[in-house]
């Protein structure tokens, strides 16, 4: 059971990674990459080290995609490429 | 940068969510002992619950919860919080940073150890909570693109 | 594909015949995670393991980490704080 969950943990995370390489718009790509992070954060919670999640989730889903938004405010919208 | 958020619906859930958010990053640092959680968990929320506020309610509103200038002496008080800690062990009597020797009469060793472990915590989300904030005021106040 | 051939040889994940949880190394010195087991609760009244290894028993780690952090906010200060008279650094 807990190794199905891990599999498909796994898979979004691939998927979320895919996406925010992929997508053109910096602030779709900016909430992909919080949703990387909450998916890292349930794979830690799954194999049991509670702690190291929690901070994930915080640090990463949180803070990071935060400041992650304050640098986008001042720089142009879309990537160059 | 941080101006006046302009829909109506932001600024009240986001000013109705951030006293909870606070009392669970403050029961996240209390409790650390006995459930998952600690300083850093804890002062990260607290810093992201006022950083909420600088995003939507705008700096004049936030800057009663957290004033600006309080933000690198705030980061600077949770370090000595901790090294204090290792200092007053040593005054005790023992090595640095055991807190089976703090100063305290009346406790055991393991309960004199627990309430060590809740100071440092404390220090750390202090430390955390502050440097979050200064990051962030420093990024958003630099007008370092135009 | 080197690292993924030799991740099939790992032991499994809380394993206990793993190198890092049996009770005596090969050398014979002695464990460092059953010691935290047995004894933690014991000698710090603390039932979350993880912040008592954290804060007590790697006291120093946790202190340069607190340190780190607050060096990266004081760094963050002084690159991009505004002077008073507008000229640079």
């Amino acid at each position: 059971m807990t190794l199905y969950l891990e599999i498909i943990i796994y898979l979004l995370l691939i998927g979320c990674a895919i996406i925010a390489l992929r997508v053109k718009d910096l602030l779709a790509a900016i909430v992909v990459l919080s949703a990387y992070s909450l998916c890292s954060a349930f794979l830690f919670a799954v194999v049991g080290a509670v702690d190291v999640g929690f901070t994930e989730a915080v640090v990463g889903a949180g803070l990071s995609g935060l400041l992650f938004l304050a640098a986008l405010f001042y720089t142009s919208r879309k990537s160059a490429d | 940068m941080v101006k006046k958020s302009s829909s109506i619906i932001v600024g009240i859930v986001s000013r109705a969510i951030v006293p909870f958010i606070q009392l669970f990053a403050l029961y996240v640092i209390v409790h650390g002992h006995s459930s998952p959680g600690g300083g850093f968990q804890g002062g990260a929320l607290l810093g992201a619950s006022i950083l909420l506020l600088r995003l939507t309610v705008g700096r004049e509103g936030s800057e009663l919860v957290f004033p600006e200038r309080m933000g690198t002496p705030m980061s600077g008080f949770g370090v000595f919080i901790y090294a204090f800690v290792g200092v007053a062990a040593m005054i005790g009597g023992g090595v640095y940073l055991n807190y089976a020797f703090l100063p305290i009469g009346g406790m055991q060793p393991a309960e004199l150890r627990s309430l060590g472990i809740l100071l440092v915590e404390t220090g750390v989300g202090i430390g955390v909570m502050a440097t979050m904030i200064v990051i962030f005021d420093d990024i958003a106040k630099g007008n370092f693109h135009d | 594909m080197l690292l993924v051939y030799a991740a099939t040889e790992l032991p499994m994940r809380g394993s206990i015949d793993a190198p890092c949880n049996v009770d005596s190394s090969l050398t014979g010195t002695p464990g460092a995670s059953t010691y935290y087991i047995r004894n933690a609760q014991k000698e710090m009244n603390t039932p979350n393991m993880v912040t008592a290894i954290l804060a007590d028993y790697r006291g120093y780690d946790t202190l340069g980490e607190t340190t780190v952090i607050f060096c990266a906010g004081i760094v963050v200060f002084l690159i991009l704080r505004k002077l008073k008279d507008g000229k640079k650094i």
